[in-house]
């Protein structure tokens, strides 16, 4: 089958390729572009493990084809944080409220919380946890992770 | 890489993919948001050997009146739904339903016209369509048509549109008057796909009557219902009078492919079906009374 070639802007560096039209966005990012932080899971949109930021709208990299990506900035969990290694505030209070355990499900939380905070700076409790329903975590039991996001949007107020 | 190999086109005018679609015929699928389309194509429940992506056709997308009525181009994201003001203002069931369809993520990339053409009989956007009457708009090479919502959704994931045909927009009447809209939904987290939901919308005369009512049932069938034997009923009651439990079986009595699965047996899904009947009906004719 016919290859077509993509140019994404990923973490702010350009880069185009030649890929097959069914590669999704995560295999891109992870098998393409070696950002393993994006994290694959049930690889059919229901865990949010895999989100990344499209243009700065947070997408689940899984149900997009690199095809579809073409044109577009893409930040992934490896450009959230400063270039010299600091921790964003939501990353910093995801370590400080324990708001992760094996961390696998962590950069799809933190990509989307990214955006919800970014678009809804004084979120209510309740919008918080309506927001963290697209994100599956199977060990820290969410307390954790709520913590975290309400102190993160503390510090936004 | 999960999915089967295909080729991928990317019409940019809606002349473009619809000469695709009659030149490729039923080997070709249409790929707007993509978010239930790619699922199945990983899971290799679906197989095509051509993908059309609608996504970069600007006239498919927006939002806006068109002859006392709304228009939605079938490109519109969900996520744009659920921030247009005009949708709020026009057809407040459409915009009550969409924190209802998926995640925020998903309704990022999302589109109403992809959900109502893929036609889930446990989806949102198909019941609103079937609840107001909306009007789908078809495009093939040879012509444009208008298909009723009620004669839309032909059964689970099937539409009586022609494999050479794209949706490209749907139409929602306005209520006017003292009108109220509600919805309820059981799912086993906000944002998954239904187990039984209920849009309903009432219009209540001055004296607070039942002028008009509709009430659809996501979930409980092969394509979404509507409760026309129990709408009939309510008709010109008075709202006061109206047992809303009795409303709910009387809304599920005539039901007859109720879906039974892991996530709710058939029995289950009746008798919650009638009480998220029941609940929304009460939410609308709260707003209808304030209107």
């Amino acid at each position: 089958m016919h290859e077509v070639e993509v140019t994404v802007t990923i973490n702010g560096a350009m880069r185009t390729t030649t890929v097959e039209p069914r590669l999704t966005l995560a295999d891109y990012l992870r098998d393409t572009c070696r950002l393993t932080g994006t994290h694959l899971g049930c690889e059919h949109g229901v865990c949010g493990a895999c989100t990344v930021l499209v243009d700065g709208a947070a997408m689940r990299s899984c149900l997009m084809f690199a095809v579809q990506a073409d044109g577009t900035e893409v930040t992934t969990i490896e450009g959230i944080g400063a270039d010299d290694g600091e921790l964003s505030p939501l990353q910093a209070a995801f370590r400080d409220c324990h708001g992760l355990q094996c961390g696998f499900c962590t950069p799809g939380f933190i990509t989307s919380m990214t955006a919800f905070l970014r678009d809804n700076p004084a979120a209510t409790d309740d919008e918080i946890t309506g927001a963290l329903a697209g994100n599956l975590c199977r060990c820290t039991g969410y307390q954790g992770i709520i913590q975290a996001v309400r102190q993160a949007a503390g510090q936004n107020r | 890489m999960k999915p089967a190999p295909f080729a991928y086109h990317r019409p940019e005018t809606i002349e473009e993919a619809v000469a695709l679609l009659a030149e490729l015929g039923d080997d070709a699928k249409v790929l707007a948001g993509g978010q239930s389309l790619i699922a199945m194509l990983a899971l290799r429940l679906a197989v095509f050997d051509h993908l059309i992506d609608i996504g970069r056709i600007p006239d498919l997308r927006g939002i806006e009146r068109r002859e006392g009525d709304l228009w939605v181009g079938a490109g519109t994201t969900d996520a744009d739904v659920e921030r247009s003001s005009l949708v709020a203002d026009a057809v407040p069931l459409l915009a009550k339903v969409t924190p209802f369809v998926g995640h925020f993520q998903i309704r990022n990339r999302g589109t109403l016209g992809g959900s109502i053409a893929h036609a889930d009989p446990a989806a949102e956007y198909p019941a609103v369509a079937l609840t107001l009457d909306a009007t789908m708009h078809v495009a093939s090479r040879q012509r444009e048509r208008t298909i009723a919502a009620g004669d839309f959704f032909d059964g689970v994931w099937t539409t009586t549109m022609k494999d050479d045909e794209l949706l490209i927009g749907v139409t929602f009447p306005e209520w006017g008057g003292r009108s109220g809209f509600g919805v309820e939904e059981v799912a086993r987290r906000h944002g998954d796909f239904a187990i039984t939901g209920a849009t309903v919308g009432i219009e209540l005369d001055n004296e607070d009557r039942i002028r008009r009512c509709s009430i659809g049932l996501l979930g409980m069938g092969s394509r979404p219902e509507r409760a026309l034997r129990a709408e009939r009923e309510m008709h010109g009651r008075p709202a006061d009078e109206i047992d809303t439990t009795e409303l709910g079986q009387l809304a599920i009595a005539g039901l007859d492919s109720v879906p039974g699965d892991l996530h709710g047996s058939v029995d289950y899904r009746r008798r919650v079906g009638a009480v998220v009947v029941a609940r929304a009906w009460t939410g609308a004719i709260k707003e209808a009374r304030r209107a």
